[in-house]
């Protein structure tokens, strides 16, 4: 185990070290330790209200994390704007599907390249070649995205007419389009139905195998967390109860008594279902 | 008959245009911060007044020499560009110094500091003007634009009016390039539509608002210049009514619709206009004795009772999208 962390460490895109976020009087996220290896499948899970968005809004720099430190290869990112951590390379998705709802397909993709387009409005009156050049690649990027995802047949189409899978799946090409070092998916499986899920847990995999994006994955959807993830974390209340790999999570007596309470965790449930499906089911 | 319509089209398109340009401020602005920008008015003024000023440096004063001191298209595009850069630049500073702090404020905070900005920045205009002994502005229009051109249908087209045309039509051109189909155009509608999203999408939200209102304003300066010349007696409250009118217009169009501001400019200045000739068709039906009572001055009662009849029966304006309450 402390030979994995140690490891894990070392090849860390993002290192995320004591986060801690309070609201008012209430800790939503205690001193939470995150280390990403680069090219990894990462999870961060919990019951609902474990402070898993919270985390991820300071990492993106929505909210301003009250300590702790967070590190994208070296570079510390708390103080950051949303658009320069964007910048510096971690995009996202969001819980609730937040597409620009007026814009087509292509378009959303378009305004996910902001960050790495050039020209700027000036440009674009007198029609530069520096605009033509970032527009073409702009377009480029954005077929090509497109394809990846699978939804390059639609890409005229108004975002909000799409099926809900695939709003999904624009989203997540949306924030590939910034050219993140990392992406951080909420709960991308959530509202889907099992055929949808598993051609989500296809592109999750081919986002980083194909485009060595690191992924960093909140869900509560266990099938897809245990078959997809190389490691976990589990928030609870705002603080860690437990880390390591899925089939050691998923028999930590810990992760069992958050999920469950107290006494399925001693009882009947735990021994029943370790080794075998495990919290799969809850 | 056909002249008096023909007339009242040809004219209410003018005056609709010059609304529209202005109206592209209101919505651009309540687009991207649903802040009705009540200081937009004055702004709008402030290009006005730098056409006074210009035409009043640069162009030979009435009754001069013919042909001697500068070309007048010349000195027009002096005062355009000046009147671009200083409503761009007074709209930028009008949102960061009293818009920006009341960011996260309840929507009618900021409206009140916008009807704070709007009083201020009259004084301010009666303060420069009156100092120097000028509390009307008459401005120094030279002849080329007074001139009429050509006639259609018994209505004299003026030098003024086929420049307000071409000069609207340039800038529509290049607002449209801008908005719909540029990085920044893309991420000034991002920020309207979910400003929280757009930050996550690397685009910098402060800077793209402070773009809006460089653009409003800079639309609102060309407005002021090219209403100076049209109608060329200003004062310190002159932008009240215009501004009104074209607060209006986009209102009409669908408040946040770019489309929808030009085309409610141009619905309210035709309607204006014909309300206001009305009295014009006792010459053609005498029977009609009553309209004569109807008199020009009673345009701007006609054009808000359309407007408000409009948006009873359409209250999301002509090309607004329907926001459907959710129960």
């Amino acid at each position: 185990m402390s030979a994995l962390l140690s490891k894990a460490a070392a090849g860390s895109v993002l290192s995320v070290k004591a986060l801690t976020k309070t609201f008012g009087g209430l800790l939503a996220v205690n001193a939470v330790d995150l280390e990403v290896p680069r090219a990894s499948i990462v999870s961060v899970i919990g019951p609902n209200g474990a402070g898993k968005t919270t985390f991820f809004n300071m990492i993106t720099g929505i909210y301003e994390p009250d300590a702790g430190s967070i590190e994208l290869d070296g570079r510390d990112l708390v103080g950051l704007r949303p658009d320069q951590v964007t910048k510096a390379g971690i995009a996202r998705t969001f819980q609730n599907i937040r597409l620009f709802a007026s814009m087509t397909a292509e378009e959303n993709i378009l305004v996910g390249r902001h960050p790495r387009l050039k020209a700027g409005y000036v440009d674009a009156l007198l029609r530069t070649r520096k605009f033509r050049e970032d527009e073409e690649s702009a377009h480029e990027a954005a077929g090509v995205l497109l394809d990846f995802v699978g939804l390059k047949r639609q890409a005229q189409e108004l975002s909000t007419s799409l099926p809900y899978g695939d709003q999904r799946r624009l989203e997540i090409a949306r924030a590939l389009a910034t050219n993140p070092k990392v992406i951080l998916l909420d709960e991308p499986a959530a509202g889907m139905n099992p055929r949808e899920t598993e051609n989500l847990k296809a592109l999750i995999r081919s986002v980083r195998d194909e485009l060595g994006v690191t992924v960093v994955l909140i869900e509560h959807d266990m099938r897809l967390v245990m078959t997809l993830s190389e490691y976990i974390t589990v928030l609870d209340y705002g603080t860690k109860i437990a880390e390591g790999l899925p089939h050691v999570v998923r028999s930590d007596a810990k992760v069992m008594e958050a999920y469950l309470g107290r006494g399925a965790a001693a009882g009947e449930y735990g021994k029943q279902q370790s080794g075998t499906d495990g919290v799969a089911h809850v | 008959m056909e002249n008096f319509v023909t007339g009242i089209l040809i004219n209410g398109l003018l005056i609709g245009t010059l609304y529209a340009i202005i109206a592209l401020g209101y919505t651009m602005v309540y687009g991207v911060l649903q802040l009705i920008n009540f200081a937009h008015s004055e702004v709008f003024l402030t290009g006005g007044v730098v056409a006074f000023e210009i035409f009043r440096v640069l162009s030979p004063a009435p009754g001069a020499e013919p042909g001697t001191g500068m070309n007048p298209y010349l000195v027009f595009a002096v005062a355009l560009v000046t009147a671009i850069v200083v409503c761009g630049a007074l709209n930028i500073v009008i949102e960061r110094l009293a818009y920006r702090p009341l960011r996260n404020a309840p929507k009618l905070v900021p409206l009140i500091s916008a009807i704070g900005v709007s009083l201020i920045l009259q004084d301010v205009i009666k303060l420069l003007e009156g100092f120097q002994g000028r509390f009307q502005l008459a401005v120094n229009v030279p002849g080329a634009f007074t001139r009429t051109v050509f006639t259609v249908a018994d209505t004299n087209v003026k030098g003024i009016d086929l420049t307000l045309l071409i000069v609207a039509a340039v800038m529509l051109f290049g607002l449209n390039r801008l908005v719909n189909h540029s990085r920044v155009g893309r991420a000034i509608r991002a920020v309207a539509q979910d400003r929280v999203t757009a930050g996550l999408m690397g685009i910098d939200s402060n800077r793209m608002i402070s773009l809006t209102f460089l653009i409003g304003g800079a639309l609102g300066g060309v407005g002021g210049v090219l209403f100076a010349l049209k109608f060329p007696n200003l004062d310190p409250y002159s932008g009240t009514i215009p501004g009104i009118k074209a607060f209006s217009a986009a209102v009409l169009g669908g408040i946040g619709s770019i489309p929808g501001a030009v085309l409610g400019g141009l619905v309210l200045g035709i309607i204006e206009n014909f309300l206001g000739s009305l009295s014009g068709l006792v010459f053609i039906f005498p029977k009609l004795a009553f309209l004569g009572a109807i008199k020009a001055e009673y345009k701007d009662v006609g054009a808000f009772i359309a407007l408000i009849v409009i948006l009873i029966f359409k209250p999301s304006g002509l090309l607004g999208r329907n926001a459907t309450e959710k129960v």
